[in-house]
């Protein structure tokens, strides 16, 4: 059997790294040693090529949209809001929310860039035009 | 004689993480690691994983979020949970699936942090818990998904709002002649186009209905088939594929596992989309059925919208597609999958009245899960299709 006290697998797994960043207040991706791609999000072994090694560097925020939509919502439900799949200049693709802007003027193709923000007391990755 | 399964499968590779408390890590994580000790047990890579049997006490959705936290597109997927023997239940299936050849390699996985959650905040038997989930963004799950697929397919193709409009029109046509739909009024391309938007580019009407309903199945092997008092409908083909869980992880939004699954089950069958009498697909929304048309080879890619847009899938075009009227128009009880089947079945027996394809002898069943995640393409012949 493997040891598994040492090695890739040792200590707190990627999620939790990821999360510190957030707090941190570090945009942190994960980047396999073996393809070079980024592994998004980050897992615990890459999901291009079933590495386990992989090392973090932080996001340079820059990302473009992939699909967008808005979600029509009443007025009194906190109106319209967009949400989006962003695609990161390093590679990898998440969904998340355009804010600062009319939901429906975040179009395919628009460049954007990330910020942390945070929702109900959950940090998080959000987005603003670029 | 001996069974069928005695001495047909073996296990080859076995992996353990440590025990006790693992602090820092979520359930996927645990097992992943335990999934790669296994296969590096075994001499084997993730990739060459292609049937994947997980169970999990949290998430409906479990096996595809598995599969993509783990990169891998199985040929094969199993999530059956009952209870804590799951995990030899999964041994007998992945033998089944082994003996078939619907898998090669079959990979039976679990993590858990159960002890850790104690502490934490989140929580794998939580749907909002971590392990990367985009719950956190509150989506308006499953509409904004199918949203963003509609949207990408306009952008890249040209597709239009008024194509999407057509599916729910044509659908609606079928509807009419089913007595057992609920929506039987007429519908126009102006009704769906004018209809409240819920998620842009997606209206009321480009939205499946939302029902109570059962349904079920029974099946025997084709030796006996015979000896029942209704026609059977034989089993010609059959192909499952899941590319993703979440929607930020398919690869291509425009291109859904049923260009897998449609291929595989095409192959089983020895038949080709030119021979499918009639076409039931799960239309949860308008854009399903153009993305199916496509990837299960009733067009070229791109070409669903003016496939729709010419009136092919209605009463009297060239494909007959949901002649019940889908979920769109006849019945949608949060998950649609038995009825594709059931109207497949109908359509060879001859039993569908005024909606009834003339000498319908192949039927293609195609349902969709998750988020466009999972396809699985059945292909089934009345008894002069054998």
């Amino acid at each position: 059997m493997t040891d598994t006290n040492a090695g890739p697998f040792a200590g707190p797994g990627p999620e939790q790294h990821f999360r510190e960043g957030l707090e941190a207040g570090e945009y942190r991706l994960q980047f396999c040693d073996d393809c070079s791609k980024n592994i998004y999000y980050p897992r615990a072994v890459c999901n291009h090529c079933g590495s386990p090694n992989s090392s973090w560097r932080i996001a340079s925020g820059k990302g473009t949209i992939y699909s967008t939509s808005v979600e029509r919502t009443k007025p009194e439900a906190g109106g319209d809001k967009n949400i989006a799949l962003i695609d990161l200049e390093e590679g990898g693709r998440l969904m998340s929310r355009v804010v600062d802007m009319e939901p429906s003027d975040v179009t395919i193709g628009m460049a954007v860039e990330a910020f942390i923000g945070e929702i109900d007391g959950t940090k998080l990755i959000l987005f603003r035009a670029a | 004689m001996a069974h069928e399964l005695r001495g047909s499968a073996a296990i080859v590779g076995i992996g353990l993480t440590e025990f006790g408390e693992l602090p820092g890590k979520n359930h996927l994580e645990v097992l992943a690691e335990a999934s790669h000790y296994a296969l590096a047990d075994a001499g084997l890579g993730m990739q060459d994983v292609d049937g994947l049997f997980v169970s999990s006490m949290g998430r409906v959705f479990h096996p595809l979020h598995a599969a993509e936290y783990l990169g891998i597109q199985p040929s094969h997927i199993d999530g059956t949970n009952v209870g804590g023997s799951s995990f030899v239940n999964c041994v007998q299936s992945a033998a089944m699936a082994i003996r078939t050849g619907v898998c090669n390699v079959a990979l039976i996985a679990y993590g858990s942090t159960s002890r850790s959650n104690r502490k934490r905040k989140f929580r794998e038997g939580n749907p909002n818990a971590g392990a990367f989930h985009a719950s956190e963004y509150q989506p308006r799950n499953p509409i904004i998904s199918y949203a963003f697929a509609a949207a990408r397919h306009m952008h890249e193709y040209g597709t239009t709002r008024e194509n999407l409009a057509q599916v729910a029109v044509s659908t609606r046509q079928w509807a009419m002649k089913n007595p057992a739909a609920e929506m039987r009024d007429p519908l126009s391309i102006e009704d769906v186009l004018g209809a409240r938007m819920i998620c842009d580019p997606l209206t009321l009407f480009d939205c499946c209905l939302v029902s109570d309903a059962g349904a079920a199945i029974v099946m025997v092997s084709a030796e006996r088939a015979k000896d029942f008092p209704q026609k059977p409908a034989y089993l010609l083909g059959i192909g499952s594929a899941t590319t993703h869980d979440q929607i930020a992880q398919m690869p291509d939004l425009t291109v859904t596992p049923a260009a897998q699954s449609g291929p595989r089950a095409f192959a089983m069958a020895g038949l080709t989309p030119a021979d499918i009498d009639v076409a039931e697909f799960y239309d949860a929304f308008t854009i399903n059925t153009i993305l199916f048309l496509e990837d299960l080879g009733f067009c070229k890619k791109g070409e669903g919208g003016a496939f729709v847009g010419d009136g092919n899938i209605g009463p009297g075009g060239s494909l007959p597609v949901n002649t019940n009227g889908g979920g769109l128009s006849c019945v949608h009880p949060g998950m649609y999958g038995m009825f594709v089947t059931i109207e497949a079945v109908e359509q060879l027996r001859g039993q569908c009245g005024e909606r009834q394809i003339e000498g319908a002898n192949i039927a293609l069943a195609n349902g969709n899960g998750g988020v466009l995640s999972s396809q699985v393409t059945a292909i089934y012949g009345s008894e002069a299709a054998l």
